[in-house]
């Protein structure tokens, strides 16, 4: 269980503070914000498109702030790259099958 | 090389590894992210099968409601991030008050949703209902999937309190502290993992329409 | 890699000895010591293995002579069904790394226990839960499920059988696959000993590495899947069902977008077996190690990709046929990578016969057919003419059965002096190596004759015709059971009274043979230091380059 030799001790923390947290949640309401405003607006096929980038936006906040993602070691982001990677490819992959028909 | 630790492998850690914990608790939040990936899919499809039908059916949802779930949800996010900062503190009256509040919010999305659904049901609109059936097929799989997608991120908003209900005892006791506050993370990690899930669930089947 | 530590347990029972503060069967099932673990698996497993393999034997007798022969129709898709879902989800998927990754994964990076050992533990009993449900199923009134292990709607979602105990117990056991899964990879990422790098690790651990992402990757879309049909059934939602507007084919790319990616969490570990076991019995460096264990890592992320070749005679767009043909030949260049090596280190090498590679060369053959006959497959012309017949069942048997199968067998061989510390009979060993290649090969072969002339699968009744075909191989499958038999005789009477084993009995390079026979607790006195790469003959073939 015990032989961790290459992290010798308990590492210390990134630590965030505050003020950064609430700063990220304004961002998130403002985003929300502008998300559902948007959906008033004909925007035709945009509509999808608009919400999903808004979507990812805040879940890029989330992920790297709230989550602490961009003060972990690269091989976290890695994983996280390689996981959304997948679901991408899986829905990629099912539309080479439904948007040809 | 640590050969203090005693007997088989349950005794207590000689050396914490942290990092590592994270690292598996972030692995399974990726199976949650696919397990969710795989219904995004079914929406994706029948969203591009039957277009007009999902335009119509997203208007029968209350945007006001999906927007004041947002909030709570985003807000809950907040409090359990900012009880981490408090733990790292060792303000521990603080960090309680945070993931009480974190609690609450996760009650009050709850209490929102049960609403909601109760009034979809009051309008006929629920799995086998009549008044469903007889609309078009895209409004019936909209709705399948608007209660299957709801319905299990709601599941995960239970597990996610019970999980920080008893991250809440382990700081009132003490096991959660100043220098050990890993399971205190993987609580928060797996709270923000439902957040995000919400985010895309509430553009995608409130604002679409 | 030193022979030092071997004395300080030697002459002892190892870790068997220290069952913590516990006795008798709860110092097993409550500890949470890798080794005992991977036993437990081993045993539940087994059991789960004969009852399935006596399936498997019924279902060859009834289709000895056209007609009824000795069951019911019902009945025999009933035992297809369970074969399907017992041979699958409780034998091969947790096969290899449940049993032989738990037990020897921690050892072979030189640590002390796998990441998490509680985490460990619960996937043991999720295993055991999904196991005795999907038993338990075919007892309750409603019947069997007689859907086959692949659930298709919109018969699964109608059919009165009990198809949700099987499917609750499906979803159980996925999860406890994601959950071994996530430990190995926290095992490998943090746990690897000093001077272990990633290119020091022995093939069997990249093996298990690229199939515990498999694990963690795609079954959740299982998971998510089986749970769509249960809300189906339960609360008449409208998902896959056609009368409500699902799509039924929607159901089968997500089935397969988890089931395909199956198959190699079943045959990865297998192949890392055959490149473990391979250099020790050559007594030679294993040839072109990177490109095996890379060519792990590629058959993991390229077989995750073509799921829907199952599905060329659904009706699917032409595009989509196309990508997913292209793509399914890919994944035969990693493969063929590896046959290529294997072979290349035989090659003047000091070959020295024991069981365990026998089974590993049966393996290398009979994994080629199977790899073959896929390539056929993945052809669409030849795929709409034999879809859905014996061709497809011939092909994945032998990959799953002549390969995986075969794989675990050589790996009980090559790893009971360790595991048990007792060394097993030399000639039972042998016949049964003998009676399962021949018996399987019996079996499986007339499958592509039959399926090509075509036969369909599952079907109850057959024309005439092909009578000498079904005669053969049911007469095969006597003689794979009668090699099973032995096997399984034989490894007990060595359990009980085998002779010693010394801790090194075949010569192996890896850590595992450093430690006494069976294992002390915690596996290492002290954390090894690793200064070599796996399997390192250097020494031996200057040797033998010298005097020869």
């Amino acid at each position: 269980m015990d032989q961790h030799t290459r992290t010798p001790h308990a590492e210390t923390p990134h630590k965030i503070s505050y003020g950064t947290y609430v700063l990220i949640w304004f961002g998130l309401l403002v985003l929300t914000a502008l998300t559902v405003s948007l959906a008033g607006i004909e925007l035709g096929r945009w509509v999808i498109i608009t919400a999903l980038v808004i979507a990812s936006v805040k879940s890029l906040l989330v992920l790297n702030m709230f989550m602490h993602l961009r003060f972990e070691e690269r091989t976290f982001r890695v994983f996280a790259l390689v996981a959304l990677g997948t679901l991408l490819i899986f829905i990629t992959l099912t539309f080479f099958d439904y948007a040809f028909h | 090389m640590s050969s203090t630790s005693p007997g088989v492998a349950a005794g207590p850690h000689a050396h914490r590894d942290d990092v590592g914990s994270r690292l598996g608790m972030w692995l399974f939040l990726f199976t949650e992210l696919i397990l969710f990936g795989g219904m995004f899919i079914v929406y994706a499809v029948y969203r591009f099968t039957h277009p007009e039908a999902f335009h119509l059916a997203a208007a029968e949802l209350d945007t006001f409601v999906g927007t004041v779930n947002t909030i709570i949800l985003l807000t809950s996010s907040l409090t359990v991030a900012m009880s981490i900062t408090a733990i790292q503190e060792g303000r521990k009256t603080f960090a309680l008050t945070l993931v009480g509040m974190t609690i609450l919010l996760a009650l009050a999305f709850l209490v929102n949703k049960y609403f909601e659904w109760g009034h979809k049901f009051d309008v006929g609109i629920y799995p086998g209902a009549p008044e469903l059936l007889a609309q078009p097929q895209g409004v019936i799989l909209y709705f399948g999937l608007y209660f299957v997608m709801t319905g299990l991120h709601a599941l995960h908003v239970i597990i996610g309190m019970g999980v920080l209900i008893y991250d809440f005892e382990a700081i009132r006791r003490g096991t959660i502290n100043a220098t050990s506050f890993v399971r205190l993370e993987s609580g928060a990690l797996y709270w923000h993992l439902v957040d995000i899930i919400w985010i895309f669930l509430f553009p995608l089947f409130y604002l679409l329409h | 890699m030193t022979q030092e530590a071997v004395s300080v347990h030697a002459g002892t029972r190892g870790f068997y000895e220290d069952t913590g503060k516990r006795t008798g069967i709860r110092a097993w099932i409550f500890s949470t010591d890798h080794k005992r673990i991977g036993l437990l698996y081993l045993m539940t497993m087994g059991v789960f293995f004969l009852l399935a393999v006596a399936f498997g034997f019924v279902m060859r007798l009834e289709m000895l002579s056209p007609g009824k022969t000795v069951v019911e129709a019902q009945t025999y898709n009933t035992l297809f069904t369970l074969h399907g879902i017992m041979m699958i989800f409780l034998f091969i998927i947790p096969g290899l790394p449940a049993v032989f990754g738990n037990f020897f994964l921690p050892i072979l990076i030189g640590a002390k226990d796998v990441f998490f050992p509680r985490l460990n533990l619960l996937s043991w009993w999720l295993f055991l839960a999904g196991g005795l449900l999907a038993l338990v199923s075919v007892f309750l009134p409603g019947g069997a499920a007689d859907t086959g292990w692949t659930f298709y709607v919109p018969y699964s979602v109608r059919t009165s059988t009990n198809v949700l105990p099987a499917l609750i117990a499906a979803f159980i056991l996925g999860f406890s696959s994601i959950l071994t899964g996530l430990n190995f990879i926290t095992t490998i990422h943090r746990m690897r000993a000093p001077g272990m790098g990633w290119f020091r690790m022995p093939l069997f651990a990249w093996s298990l590495y690229a199939t515990a992402w498999v694990q963690v990757l795609a079954t959740p879309i299982i998971g998510i899947t089986l749970l769509l049909v249960m809300v189906e059934r339960w609360f008449g939602v409208g998902i896959f069902d056609p009368t409500l507007g699902g799509d039924p084919v929607l159901y089968q790319h997500l089935f397969w977008i988890y089931s395909h990616p199956a198959v190699y969490i079943m045959i990865l570990p297998g192949l890392g077996v055959v490149s473990e076991i391979l250099p020790v019995f050559a007594r030679r460096t294993i040839f072109g190690y990177k490109f095996i264990a890379f060519s792990s890592v590629a058959i993991a992320a390229v077989g995750s990709l073509v799921w829907a070749h199952h599905m060329f005679t659904v009706g699917m767009s032409n595009t989509g046929m196309f990508v997913f043909s292209l793509l399914t030949f890919l994944v035969s260049i990693p493969s063929a990578i590896k046959v290529f090596n294997w072979v290349a280190t035989l090659y003047k090498g000091s070959i020295v016969l024991e069981v365990p590679l026998l089974f590993i060369l049966s393996f290398i053959i009979q994994f080629s057919i199977g790899g073959f006959t896929g390539l056929m497959l993945g052809a669409l012309a030849v795929n709409i003419h034999v879809q859905d017949t014996y061709f497809v069942v011939g092909h994945f048997h032998y990959v799953m059965f002549g390969g995986t199968g075969f794989g675990l067998f050589a790996a009980m061989h090559y790893w009971f002096p360790k595991m048990f510390g007792r060394m097993y009979n030399k000639g039972p060993a042998l016949a049964s190596w003998f009676l399962t290649t021949v018996g399987f090969n019996m079996l499986y072969f007339p499958f592509f004759f039959l399926g090509y002339f075509g036969m369909p699968r599952r079907y109850y009744d057959y024309l005439p015709e092909f009578q000498t075909y079904h005669l053969i191989s049911t007469v095969g499958s006597w003689v794979l059971v009668l090699g099973i038999i032995v096997m399984v005789v034989n490894l007990l009477i060595a359990y009980k009274r085998g002779k010693t084993a010394p801790a090194n009995p075949w010569g192996g390079r890896t850590l595992e043979w450093t430690i006494s026979s069976p294992p002390p607790t915690e596996n290492f006195h002290d954390i090894p230091a690793v200064t070599t790469g796996p399997y390192d003959y250097s020494e031996y073939e200057q040797r033998q380059a010298e005097h020869p």
